[in-house]
């Protein structure tokens, strides 16, 4: 069996954060019962006039501008034709030939190191309403429209056909999140499908040069299914040709309960949308002014960012990646730094028990309770020796729990590390004399013995010890 | 030179049910629309810009402001069918 090798394209479609629509002014704002979200210009009533949203076009423009695009300096909508009832037009607007922003690229780490991934063109358009069918859509007997999603502000973006395995696509998806998630123009949730994302797919042998036949799929509404429809549809197009047969081009929806693709062969795949230019909305001359304003109002990307965290503060590659991956991790992480500059230490907390503490409750690093200067005071603490590494673990859920200072739950609970040369000595007194049989192991030679009497040092002073000190003690009067 | 094919085509993606006889003046009726623009393309246009639009206008925003909704009855008062609060539509494929 010849080898293949995968050819994916994403479209990636995704809601900007305008409080009104791309066209009119009706709000964005996400549910909403069915049919209220709406005004003549969105139902595409006769004789209304759409006028666009600035907003959107600065949006459209700091997302190209964050994916390293080329702004147009000259653009225009057009309307894209199809007989579908998502759309109460019979159309939708979109943009053909003259899309805000082309030429883009973004880096995704692959096993072989970093790999720079084509963006063809970024465009604007109009998100389409939701239909509700009863049971699927080829056995509902009627389907019913909601259009307070139609009109909403979309910006489409079209990747070359660069990525060479499923798992490439879904890093791609994820740093394409991370990157229009600094640039704060959305909220990218994929579950609200704020996010939504098409892929083209073909195989050919490897070595070939031109392209197999690729079929689109449609329908991936989480990072989980679109790993798992791409691995299937490899599978299923390898094994199509191994038997001798061919590749159709065509549309497949994923069905994520049967775990397949499949084929969604009708009228509508006569695709033919006949663009025009929308004669209703008049063209855009882009200020390179403009443009450069939004440039410069662009934070630091997460690729800049992740690099300064290993130059800056000497983290290793992969604790900067994680740090820089949401904007508000990587605040957190700065803040906290700044007020205790031990960048490794407050990156381990992080990533170790924050993180965890974090997904358990289910919680985002936005709401969490514990501010970022109390996490260093906390660091601070186990520093200077006041309390235990182990205390400060206990401290830490206390704090996340509550929301209050170290400071203050340390001296309530009387957790302070014992450091009083006096006080422990009178510990280990007692544990040597409760203890004869380890002590007579440790002289005669077996050092594992020590750590055990360490251990009820430890847990007689209830942690609070200062476990240097007591192991010190222990070797002096053994 | 539109052919009676390109008609059912473009019949079929407008949901058109054409006769035999509809065909046949259709066909015939584009091709005159595309025969008069033939003598547009006599012109000489080397030194004209390519137009996006009739008017001569550009740049056109509104902000970003939301307005007054329309209610939900008058949304769904002119659709010919409905089901509760949804527009209600035949079964698309």
């Amino acid at each position: 069996m010849p080898q293949y090798e995968t050819v994916i394209g994403l479209e990636v479609h995704i809601e900007l954060k305008t409080r009104s629509k791309i066209f009119c002014n009706s709000t964005t704002e996400f549910g909403g019962e069915p049919n209220t979200h709406v005004c003549p210009v969105c139902l595409g009533l006769p004789g209304v006039l759409p006028v666009v949203n600035k907003k959107v076009v600065e949006y459209a423009i700091r997302a190209a501008l964050a994916l390293n695009c080329e702004i147009a300096e000259f653009s225009k909508f057009d309307r894209k034709n199809y007989y579908y009832p998502d759309m109460p037009k019979n159309y939708q607007i979109s943009q053909y030939d003259l899309p805000i922003a082309q030429h883009g690229c973004l880096e995704i780490d692959t096993e072989n190191g970093p790999r720079k991934i084509g963006i063809t063109r970024l465009h604007m358009e109009e998100d389409t309403g939701k239909l509700v069918h009863q049971g699927t859509i080829t056995t509902t007997p009627f389907s019913l429209v909601d259009y307070n999603r139609a009109g909403v502000p979309l910006i489409e973006i079209v990747s070359e056909p660069d990525l060479r395995s499923p798992e490439e696509a879904r890093q791609y998806i994820e740093k394409m999140r991370a990157i229009i998630l600094y640039t704060g123009v959305s909220d990218c949730k994929m579950e609200e499908g704020s996010l939504r994302c098409d892929a083209n797919i073909s195989v050919r042998p490897m070595g070939m040069e031109g392209l197999g036949t690729k079929t689109e799929i449609k329908n991936l509404n989480s990072f989980k299914s679109l790993l798992k429809s791409l691995s299937y549809e490899v599978e299923r197009q390898i094994e199509t040709l191994e038997e001798g047969g061919r590749i159709i081009q065509e549309t497949r929806t994923w069905d994520e309960a049967k775990g397949v693709t499949l084929s969604m062969r009708s009228k509508e795949q006569a695709h033919d949308y006949r663009y025009l230019p929308d004669p209703d909305l008049v063209p855009m001359e882009i200020d390179r002014n403009w443009v450069d304003d939004i440039r410069r109002s662009l934070p630091e990307l997460p690729d800049e960012r992740k690099e300064r965290y290993v130059e800056e503060y000497g983290l290793p590659a992969y604790d900067a990646a994680i740090l820089t991956n949401t904007k508000e991790l990587a605040d957190y992480f700065e803040v906290c730094v700044k007020a205790w500059p031990n960048p490794k230490a407050v990156s381990n907390w992080i990533m170790g028990d924050l993180t965890r503490l974090l997904n358990s409750s289910g919680q985002e690093i936005t709401g969490c309770k514990i501010a970022p200067e109390n996490l260093a005071s906390l660091l601070r603490l186990i520093d200077k020796g006041t309390i235990s590494g182990k205390i400060a673990k206990n401290v830490f859920e206390e704090m996340f729990t509550s929301g209050r200072d170290a400071e203050s739950i340390v001296k309530e609970k009387g957790l302070l590390q014992i450091s009083d040369e006096s006080a422990i000595i009178a510990i280990v007194d007692e544990v040597l004399a409760k203890n004869p049989g380890p002590v007579d192991d440790f002289k005669a030679g077996k050092e594992r013995a020590l750590g055990f009497l360490v251990g009820q040092v430890m847990k007689a002073s209830k942690g609070k010890a200062n476990p240097e000190m007591v192991n010190k003690l222990l070797r002096e009067k053994l | 030179m539109i052919t009676k094919k390109d008609v059912d085509h473009v019949a079929l993606l407008g949901r058109l049910e054409l006769t035999g006889e509809e065909n046949d003046m259709y066909t015939r009726q584009l091709n005159d629309i595309l025969g008069h623009f033939q003598n547009l393309e006599r012109l000489d246009t080397d030194h004209i810009q390519p137009t996006a639009h009739v008017l001569p206008l550009k740049n056109v925003f509104r902000e970003d402001v939301v307005g007054r909704h329309i209610s939900r009855e008058e949304a769904l008062a002119n659709c010919p069918d409905r089901h509760e609060n949804f527009f209600k539509v035949p079964r698309i494929v």
